[in-house]
């Protein structure tokens, strides 16, 4: 009796961190609430975590205790050096070691049904497992992969090569057989084959972890913010898979909220490039920059500026955008931007961001590159609040980016960013572009924009440039 | 009644995805990064199977698996939901600013 009315309170109190999670993603719906949102969802975690330790006949406190050490120490340790601009791939690497852990711990517990029950697995727990077992697996090591990509490790260009699909395929049948071994688990084969320690179960996580690091390795480096979103419902859904393997519903739950946030960002990024999420995973993009084309539209149609000629431009402006994109947070230009517009709006200038869903390299990274360096959020806008403003827009200043800005994807012209949803700067009085070069972004197509008369380059390093541009505002006003 | 027991978790599943699809699409591009980061850090909940697991294996290597797995998910509580306070810490309004 004593027993059930535990059991009770366990199930009792994963509720309570149920809501905790809920009401903190609620929270999230806006940067005011969103700090006491994290710390709730937070709580709810301490929650689970702490009535799990109280409820279950913990044999060796030793090996839990030093668990949680080791991992926290681990955790608090990376979470306090990472630099603003390695967010995405810590985020990455973290995401990675929630997939891992659900798969360890689905096999943990095939592991401890076959010593202390025996037999053949339950038909739900066996699925749940094999489920468990693929996404996490496949989300450790291509979290890892992609991770490696942004920080550099890896290359960042997208390697292809043939019978590519091929190799892929085979990896998941691997996967996908030894999970059904492991559901039906016939008798004919050899009983080593179905030793204590389930070794159709590691066959698959094998598998599994060799076609995580083969999904992502293909994939551009541009093209990681859906890569980390889409890992990221893969650990969630891991976590709910698992959760249905010890029939717990706080990691069902839990790991169900977190899929579909994931999901949910996938499909806004994919959106957002205006392709599918199989053309992202399987398709190749992009194509060779032909220097004919380029020259055909840039030759004689660009116009330099300098620090100087903008801060004249800027010092009659009512309005300014600022567009950043991947080339600020290379550049570390955010500093730079952020007190540029300071100073302007401090001038009673109306100063906005405009922040394209893709810019970066994972949803929203540039508006923590700017939060941090103290841009106030109401002054970052979305595409869609700001694309009806540009033709009131006296200056528009884009460091960093190429393809969101460019204007050939307002034409149906079948080029590789045709349809994407595009900041349509080129309406606004003057567009100044900040940028090292006139090479293409990832698209590889040439940018008719810099063509334009109302464009002029500002050719330099964005941070450099940027600076510039301050001290000269600074000299004058 | 394992069946019984899998349709109440497959209930769960589907009213959580539902639910979270609801909520999720209503948090702002602003905040994306930081819902990821907590996102994931709410994914560590897999460290309640691991506590299970680990404290309660009654093999080696069951306990080891246990172990690595504790490692793993506490690194992605603790870190996930420290980076988002930091990031979350950081953004403020026109007025404070």
């Amino acid at each position: 009796m004593v027993e059930l009315l535990s059991e009770s309170v366990l199930r009792l109190v994963y509720l309570v961190s149920a809501v905790f999670f809920i009401q903190g993603l609620r929270d999230m719906t806006h940067p005011r609430t969103a700090v006491r949102g994290n710390l709730l969802s937070s709580l709810g975690m301490l929650t689970a975590v702490g009535v799990t330790v109280l409820w279950f006949d913990v044999i060796s406190p030793a090996v839990l205790i030093g668990g949680l050490v080791v991992g926290s120490l681990i955790g608090a340790g990376l979470a306090v050096k990472v630099e603003m601009t390695q967010m995405p791939q810590l985020v990455g690497v973290f995401n990675g070691f929630g997939g891992g852990a659900s798969a360890l711990v689905a096999g943990a517990e095939l592991v401890e049904y076959r010593i202390e029950i025996g037999g053949a697995f339950p038909l739900e727990m066996g699925i749940a497992a094999a489920a468990s077992g693929i996404i996490g697996a496949v989300t450790l090591f291509g979290s890892m992969v992609a991770a490696g990509k942004l920080h550099g490790v890896v290359t960042g260009s997208a390697i292809r090569y043939t019978g590519e699909q091929a190799v892929k395929a085979v990896l998941l049948a691997t996967a996908v057989l030894s999970g059904v071994y492991l559901v039906v688990q016939p008798d004919v084969l050899s009983t080593a084959l179905q030793g204590t320690w389930v070794p159709s179960y590691w066959l698959l996580v094998l598998a599994a972890s060799v076609l995580g690091v083969m999904l992502v390795i293909p994939i551009g480096g541009a093209d990681m913010p859906v890569v980390i979103a889409l890992l990221n419902a893969y650990s969630g859904l891991a976590a709910a898979g698992t959760g249905f393997v010890l029939n717990n519903s706080a990691l069902i739950i839990a790991g169900t909220l977190v899929g579909a946030a994931g999901m949910i960002l996938t499909v806004i990024m994919c959106e957002s490039m205006n392709r599918s999420l199989a053309n992202v995973l399987f398709g190749g993009f992009g194509e060779e920059a032909s220097s004919e084309e380029m020259e055909d539209i840039y030759e004689g149609n660009i116009t330099e500026t300098s620090p100087e000629e903008l801060e004249m431009l800027l010092d009659t402006a009512d309005r300014v955008v600022i567009v950043p994109g991947y080339g600020m947070a290379v550049a570390q230009a955010q500093h730079a931007v952020a007190e540029l517009g300071q100073l302007l709006d401090g001038d009673g200038v109306d100063v906005e961001f405009g922040i394209h869903p893709v810019a970066g390299r994972m949803p929203g990274h540039m508006n923590v590159l700017l939060a941090e360096a103290d841009v106030p959020y109401d002054k970052m806008k979305e595409l869609e609040e700001i694309n009806p403003t540009f033709s009131q827009t006296d200056v528009v200043i884009v460091t960093g980016a190429n393809d969101v800005v460019n204007p050939r994807a307002n034409e149906d012209d079948s080029s590789p960013i045709s349809g994407m949803p595009v900041l349509n700067v080129n309406e606004a009085g003057t567009v100044i572009v900040n940028k090292r070069s006139l090479s293409p972004g990832f698209s590889g197509i040439p940018n008719p924009l810099f063509a334009e008369d109302n464009t002029y380059m500002l050719f330099g390093d964005g941070k450099e440039m940027m600076q510039n541009v301050v001290n000269e505002y600074k000299e004058s006003n | 009644m394992p069946m019984t027991e899998f349709i109440t978790n497959l209930t769960f599943f589907v009213l959580a995805a539902f639910l979270g699809y609801s909520v999720i699409t209503k948090i702002p591009a602003t905040l994306h990064t930081p819902l990821m980061s907590g996102a994931n850090a709410i994914t560590g909940i897999t460290l309640v199977g691991a506590v299970v697991v680990a404290g309660s294996g009654s093999t080696t290597f069951a306990t080891v698996l246990g172990f690595l797995a504790v490692v793993m998910a506490t690194v992605n509580v603790v870190g996930g939901y420290m980076v988002s306070h930091f990031m979350l810490q950081d953004f403020h309004g026109g007025g404070d600013g």
